[in-house]
């Protein structure tokens, strides 16, 4: 465990950088993680973030699959939202644990 | 004299698949998609018996053997008796039950699975060989499939350095 200045806040991460307490999350965060990706976060990405955030308070435990058929986004357009990690990353910046399923 | 260890990240995974069980197509399939995933290029290679993972009239019909499968057990987990699997019928409902079991693990069925792979880059070929021997045409794949080639043609891929051949 460390802990990481983002957007002017201290917040608790694992090793890997991946939020302890999502409470801790704020927008902000997300934008300033997402440097670190290149990737500028859009309404669409959000919305994903969103959506991942409220199943994990649901307790479900998330697969690309399931973010395929939320509705939100397709599993070709996550890939493209979220380059090289669709799940891995899209998580990170959702302020969740890291996910632990492998489809 | 000292050896320097050097890691190199994984980059790409080329995947053969060359039997046509449920567990031996879902590895494949498993692997694949875990790769891409994870920002791994993924390059599929079915041939012989796996190709019925990607024949447009069989890849959802897939079963897994219950005779000659050590591993087998009932419900509950009591060994399962050879000579139950023998019986028409067991192994379809077997089958089915795992299909069931792994749906709720949000594994799809094989076509979607194909699908997912190909969005996030993956890259599915059928054997030449296989194809001929099996007398299949291009139109009996699924429209997953990117090209019929030979084995040359896959080793010509499968170059570069963090680059593995997995044999499922």
């Amino acid at each position: 465990m460390a802990e990481k200045v983002l957007a002017g806040t201290s917040v608790t991460v694992n090793a890997e950088g991946y939020f302890e307490n999502p409470a801790q999350w704020t927008k902000e965060m997300a934008v300033e993680m997402a440097k670190d990706y290149n990737i500028t976060l859009t309404d669409k990405h959000f919305a994903v973030l969103e959506y991942l955030r409220q199943q994990h308070n649901a307790g479900v435990q998330l697969t690309i699959r399931k973010v395929g058929n939320s509705g939100i986004t397709d599993i070709k357009e996550l890939y493209q939202l979220f380059p090289g990690g669709p799940l891995k990353i899209s998580s990170k910046l959702a302020g969740i644990p890291k996910p632990t399923s492998c489809v | 004299m000292t050896t320097q260890k050097e890691e190199y990240p994984l980059k790409k995974v080329c995947i053969i698949c060359a039997k046509g069980t449920i567990e031996d197509v879902y590895a494949t399939l498993v692997m694949a998609n875990g790769a891409v995933m994870e920002g791994i290029e993924a390059k599929l290679f079915f041939t012989f018996f796996g190709l019925d993972a990607i024949t447009k009239n069989r890849m959802e019909k897939l079963h897994t053997s219950t005779v000659g499968n050590p591993a087998m057990r009932m419900p509950g987990g009591l060994p399962f008796p050879t000579i139950l699997g023998m019986i028409p019928g067991v192994e379809a409902g077997v089958s089915s039950m795992m299909k069931s079991q792994m749906d709720k693990l949000d594994m799809p069925p094989v076509k979607e699975f194909l699908e997912m792979i190909v969005a996030g880059g993956g890259e599915i070929y059928a054997c030449k060989l296989a194809v001929d021997m099996f007398k299949l045409k291009k139109e009996d794949l699924t429209e997953e499939v990117v090209d019929i080639i030979t084995v040359g043609d896959f080793y010509a891929m499968a170059g570069g350095i963090g680059t593995q051949i997995i044999f499922t």
